[in-house]
């Protein structure tokens, strides 16, 4: 059994060691940090905050950014937003699409279904980038997961704007960011008070809102982290059974010998 | 091969097994006389073989679903995530098992490393073990490449770059290598065609690895000789068995964490960016696991001499039972390379840690130091230390101070110091 323990600390030391590594490597501004529903063994999206965070997204965000891998049924999924598929049908049906050829080999305009990918604001990236001064809005679908920091660095981003310090020139078109990279953004900060209204009467603060669009966010990237939380906590449970039962078996085997084992 | 003779007790098996002795085999398998003494340590063969018919099932899969191109790519393994029936599950189990074979790979080893088991007459496995080794790395390189990230993307320009350094054909060779003038869509389709191939080849070196193993027998926990089958042994079915499963549900737990609760902390955030020519990331790091070698490549101001030698790194692990002088396998035994083993474990992880970081200031300072020391372990150390260090008495067999009891008081002593080490 000493042997075990001996084996797992060395485990711990060098996963430690991993992990202040890749935390050593990242950022360097203290990010902020929010206790989200969705961390943790247990952790599972606030259902409201989804939908209110997509109604953050579709009106504010969705001017620029794209979010082309989802499409319009993952909103009616289980394990997101969950909308009602009339909920879902209404938003899809709200876009255009190019769809074709017809029988008379033409192309046409038709409201997008469930099964349309989300329609991308521009056309493609060079569009996108001369239409936002010479920067490119990076498409949302796996935005949390493409920044150290995760849900928290897109939060705190949201959360950093300020007036540059003293002496910092800045050009048109860029803004100070606390926790941007390099302190500078393209982006103007996208959230004002009461710049949306909820349809479930809380109240549109920045805060609020941030929070909301980041929940979102975390979904757009990890659509099924809920199935893997619930599955992970039966299959460690299931794991930890299975190993107390052979610990036993192979301690019963090896009582036929001298040998400790 | 085991001594007695073996004939199936069905007429069938006998019929069978007298054209392909598939029973004979099993057999032996079954009965493999195996030290008793083996610790948890020895149980890594078993839970690397599990990871590599993970890998290939998981791999085998994903590629299904996963479309070689350079504009489809990233798309591809994003359906996969999204779309798949549990395709999520699939590949998180592929890329953290990568690194959960790395890890047991690594400890497999540093064991190896602690017990001598790469001496005499044990060279030709560790040499097949080493091959196994190097091409893991390159497998494991090709399939970071595949989602066609940012990582992917610079990560294959830094690594296909280095055979640049080659004099004379260097830009023709990595020309070759790229099928173009960059990293670009042939690239990407011929390292799925290898990545895809590599682990068939690893299975049949992985083969070879257990059956060159099986001539002379494991090694042990005091690295001497013992007779086979006897008092010191144990049949392999059912002793390490289930030593081997319960060693491997303890390892399946931890992988069962990283999948299911930080999936993506061992990756690099950059690589969920879809690979742009035009933009290079900040700092290009590789995955983990190869971090020790970047560490060494970057540490020589040359490009060619610092290529040759992060392959030199891997070199001198292929030469090392001729290097280690020491006529004597387990460290239990030798006190003065017990230390330099510690060393060396510190300045792999120093070497793995500096390779994280930005090679410049102290950090530059301290991979070049701990290159160095790296190769003067191997180099300097290992060859003088084997013929200077007096080393404590061996006892005569395993279950010798246990059983009959030594009238050597030094060597009980000893025996019982090992015992309380393990």
């Amino acid at each position: 059994m000493k042997n075990i323990f001996k084996l797992i600390t060395f485990f711990t030391l060098i996963l430690s060691l991993i992990f202040s590594n890749v935390n050593a490597a990242g950022e360097k501004q203290e990010l902020l940090k929010v206790d989200w529903s969705f961390k943790s063994f247990f952790g599972k999206f606030d259902r409201a905050s989804l939908q209110r965070g997509y109604q953050v997204y579709s009106e504010v965000c969705a001017s620029c950014h794209s979010l082309k891998h989802l499409s319009y049924r993952n909103l009616a999924e289980k394990g997101g937003p969950e909308f009602t598929e009339l909920e879902a049908k209404a938003i899809a049906s709200n876009f255009e699409v190019t769809d074709g050829p017809n029988s008379d080999g033409e192309m046409f305009e038709r409201p997008a279904k469930l099964s349309d990918k989300f329609v991308m604001p521009y056309a493609n990236v060079q569009e996108a980038i001369a239409a936002n001064g010479g920067a490119y809005p990076p498409d949302m679908s796996v935005l949390v997961k493409a920044r150290g920091g995760g849900a928290n660095y897109i939060y705190s981003v949201l959360m950093g704007y300020e007036d540059p310090p003293a002496g910092m020139e800045l050009d048109d078109g860029v803004y100070y960011n606390k926790y941007m990279y390099g302190n500078k953004i393209k982006m103007a900060s996208p959230l004002d008070d009461d710049i949306v209204e909820y349809a479930d009467g809380t109240k549109a603060t920045v805060d609020q809102m941030a929070k909301d669009v980041t929940t979102f966010l975390q979904w757009t990237a990890e659509p099924h982290l809920e199935t893997r939380h619930k599955m992970g906590f039966r299959v460690i449970i299931y794991l930890t059974v299975l190993t107390i039962l052979v610990y036993f078996s192979m301690k019963k085997i090896w009582s036929r010998i001298e040998t400790k084992v | 091969m085991s001594d007695h003779e073996y004939t199936p007790k069905s007429k069938v098996g006998k019929w069978f097994n007298d054209r392909l002795p598939l029973l004979t085999l099993a057999n032996h398998l079954t009965d493999y006389p195996t030290p008793k003494n083996l610790n948890y340590w020895w149980t890594f063969g078993g839970i690397l073989t599990f990871c590599l018919i993970t890998q290939i099932i998981t791999g085998i899969i994903l590629g299904m679903h996963y479309v070689a191109h350079a504009d489809l790519a990233f798309q591809s393994v994003e359906h996969i995530m999204r779309d798949v029936n549990y395709g999520w599950l699939i590949r998180y189990v592929h890329a953290n098992g990568a690194s959960m074979f790395f890890l047991a790979v690594y400890i497999h080893i540093f064991r190896s490393l602690y017990y001598g088991s790469y001496k005499s007459p044990r060279e030709v496995i560790w040499i097949i073990g080493m091959l196994i080794y190097f091409l893991m790395m390159a497998t494991a390189f090709m399939g970071y490449v595949l989602p066609w990230g940012q990582m992917s993307f610079w990560g294959a320009t830094v690594i296909t770059n280095l055979f640049s350094a080659i004099p004379l054909v260097g830009d023709s060779i990595t020309t070759w290598l790229w099928g173009g003038y960059s990293v670009d869509n042939p690239t990407l389709t011929r390292f799925f065609s290898l990545h895809y191939l590599f682990p068939f080849l690893i299975l049949g070196l992985v083969i070879l690895h257990i059956w060159a193993l099986h001539v002379p027998g494991n090694n042990n926990p005091i690295g001497i000789d013992i007779k086979k089958p006897s008092k010191d042994t144990v049949p392999f079915h059912p002793y390490i068995v289930i030593k081997d499963l319960f060693a491997l549900l303890i390892f399946l737990i931890i992988f069962a964490f990283f999948v299911f609760f930080s999936p993506n902390i061992l990756g690099h955030a950059d690589n969920y960016i879809e690979a742009n020519p035009l933009v290079t990331p900040a700092h290009i790091v590789p995955e983990w696991y190869l971090l020790p070698f970047y560490a060494i490549l970057r540490s020589v101001p040359d490009k060619l001499l610092g290529v040759i030698a992060m392959f030199a790194a891997i070199f001198v692990l292929v030469i090392l039972p001729w290097l280690d002088t020491s006529k004597v396998r387990s460290t239990v035994f030798r006190p003065i390379y017990k230390q330099f083993y510690w060393f060396l474990v510190a300045d792999v992880l120093i070497l793995g840690y500096v390779g994280a970081m930005p090679a410049e200031g102290l950090y530059l300072l301290i991979a070049r130091v701990a290159t160095a020391y790296y190769f003067a372990h191997f180099l300097i150390i290992l060859p003088f230390l084997g013929m200077k260090e007096k080393t404590t008495p061996l006892p005569l067999s395993i279950t010798e101070p246990v059983l009959g009891g030594s009238a050597d008081m030094a060597m009980a002593k000893n025996n019982s110091d090992y015992k309380e080490k393990l």
